[in-house]
């Protein structure tokens, strides 16, 4: 058959064995840290096990190769199916599958090795980002070819969604990683001081902004519809939400260094706007949520969908933390506690990692010529083991935070601190091992998910796809 | 005209090209277009007939 008339799947499939892959190395990493603050001498007294080096690598692991992995392969299924027409460029989207894996690969031996620009979730040193921005121009390329090459008048809103991902990432990534190298593993940033914590955090705001959550709508857009078998809720709810969600989330970034030497105004500035992007998440979370009305009945056999609107709804609520957390006086209770681990959580786990493994149960089928997955009842046992493990970490670090931020603030009648650090670590010591427990119990299921996964695909052999003809 | 005049304006700008995203998206005009893409996510894919699939 001639390949222009079938879809390009290689490279989908590729990415998608490779989310679960990666989703288990990352999130075993977590574990391990999670372990290391309970049982500190679990680091084997080898630098390399550190949990200042193994941090990075499991917030590597999981945003940029676990989460990485599953935005390529699905924007790369959902740009040709919506487009109905084979993704441009063989060659150059094997080689962003290929390139992307080769970041990977030099993320996990740099990052245990001490190798650091210290900006957080932009660890890579020059080098690494150089063959990152290589990768990601090519995977504009092969995204917007398509785009330009399609056979459908109107573009789908999970595009735009994805399209804006891409553009944003790449000028992020490219401005914040600006460094003067002076040898091929270390580097300076070019900018200095409260500029450079700026820069960071309009980066790193704006990479939950863009990575995590623009690319996971596009999912979200394509996905839920499809699992649902019901076009989106409001199709103009999701114009608008794209553009208002886009235009402000932008200018969130300052709300990560509340109380610092970052002048008052642009503080300011950060937590109204962090306060506005309410309007647009809940929004869109709803549109999602909506997209299911008349089709209820089906969470009770299907449980890919029960993971999907258990997503929206952690989208929904770490949605709704997030922009309370960047009120300056909330913030000055929640700052550098763990109720940020857990807010980060309930949003990386509840909703990212829910959201991506909803999708792939739902792609993967479709990928390899099957009616659906090996097992079904293995799907549910996977959504629970999900559900009650994020459920028991977010919990436990929202209770370990409060603790914390109540405890570090207690002044006496003289103005001395009533509680030393050590009294307040000792307080929060027994939530460690509830946030243990969930990660734990989170991960236990992505080991189902691999099981379920290599039954599903093991025996099948894979087939060309038909390019469907325009409407 | 200080800058302070060109901020103002920009936001007015940006105002109301919220506005007109609005009014865009909710024209009846856009109607049919917009059930067409609402559509594509539940298109299902051509497969070939069962014979070639297990010979591929």
């Amino acid at each position: 058959m001639d390949t222009a008339a079938s879809y390009n799947d290689k490279v989908v499939r590729q990415f998608s064995i490779m989310v679960v892959i990666w989703g288990i190395v990352g999130m075993l990493v977590g574990v391990l840290i999670a372990a290391q603050l309970i049982w500190p001498q679990l680091n084997f007294d080898l630098p390399f096990l550190t949990y200042s080096r193994l941090r990075p690598l499991h917030t590597n692991a999981v945003i940029f190769a676990f989460g990485g992995s599953a935005l390529f392969a699905t924007s790369y299924y959902v740009v040709q199916r919506t487009c109905h027409v084979r993704l441009a460029f063989d060659k150059l989207a094997a080689f962003t599958f290929w390139g992307w894996q080769t970041v990977i690969l030099l993320a996990a031996i740099t990052l245990p090795l001490g190798i650091t620009q210290s900006k957080e979730y932009a660890e890579l040193e020059w080098p690494i980002d150089l063959l990152i921005t290589v990768v990601w121009v090519a995977y504009a390329i092969v995204f917007f070819g398509t785009i330009v090459k399609r056979r459908i008048k109107h573009i789908y809103v999970a595009n735009w969604f994805y399209g804006a991902f891409i553009i944003t990432i790449a000028v992020l990534h490219i401005f914040n990683n600006l460094a003067i190298p002076v040898s091929l593993t270390k580097s300076y940033s070019l900018y200095t001081g409260v500029v450079d914590g700026m820069m960071q955090w309009w980066y790193g705001h704006n990479a939950v902004g863009f990575f995590l959550t623009a690319g996971f709508l596009g999912m979200m857009y394509y996905f839920v519809p499809k699992q649902a078998g019901r076009p989106v809720y409001s199709y103009r709810l999701s114009v608008v939400h794209f553009w208002s969600l886009i235009a402000v989330y932008m200018w969130a970034g300052p709300h990560h260094l509340h109380y610092t030497s970052l002048p008052d105004w642009a503080q300011t500035l950060g937590m109204v706007f962090s306060i506005i992007l309410l309007a647009p998440s809940w929004g869109g979370m709803i549109n999602g949520i909506m997209t299911l009305s008349g089709a209820w009945h089906k969470l009770r056999s299907d449980p890919i969908l029960k993971f999907m609107i258990v997503a929206l709804s952690f989208y929904g609520m770490s949605t709704f933390e997030g922009p309370m957390m960047s009120i300056k006086t909330v913030n000055a209770l929640s700052h550098y506690t763990n109720w940020t681990i857990g807010h980060v959580h309930s949003g990386a786990l509840g909703w990212v990692a829910m959201m991506t493994i909803g999708s792939i149960y739902s792609l993967l089928p479709r990928l390899y010529n099957r009616e659906s997955m090996y097992s079904t009842k293995l799907i549910d046992v996977h959504f629970w083991t999900s559900t009650i493990g994020v459920v028991l970490y977010a919990v436990s670090m929202w209770i370990a935070g409060v603790t914390e931020g109540l405890m570090w603030r207690d002044v006496n009648a003289d103005g001395t601190l009533t509680y030393s650090f050590v009294e307040s670590l000792k307080a929060v010591e027994p939530y460690h091992y509830f946030r243990l427990l969930g990660g734990l119990i989170f991960f236990s299921g992505m080991l189902v998910m691999a099981y379920n996964v290599y039954k599903t695909v093991s025996d099948k052999k894979p087939v060309p796809i038909a390019v469907l003809d325009p409407a | 005209m200080d800058i302070n005049d060109v901020r103002g304006i920009l936001t007015a700008i940006i105002f109301f090209a919220f506005i007109g995203i609005w009014v865009w998206a909710w024209s009846s005009r856009r109607k049919k277009d917009f059930a067409a893409s609402a559509a594509l996510p539940l298109e299902e894919d051509n497969y070939i007939n069962s014979n070639e699939r297990e010979n591929i």
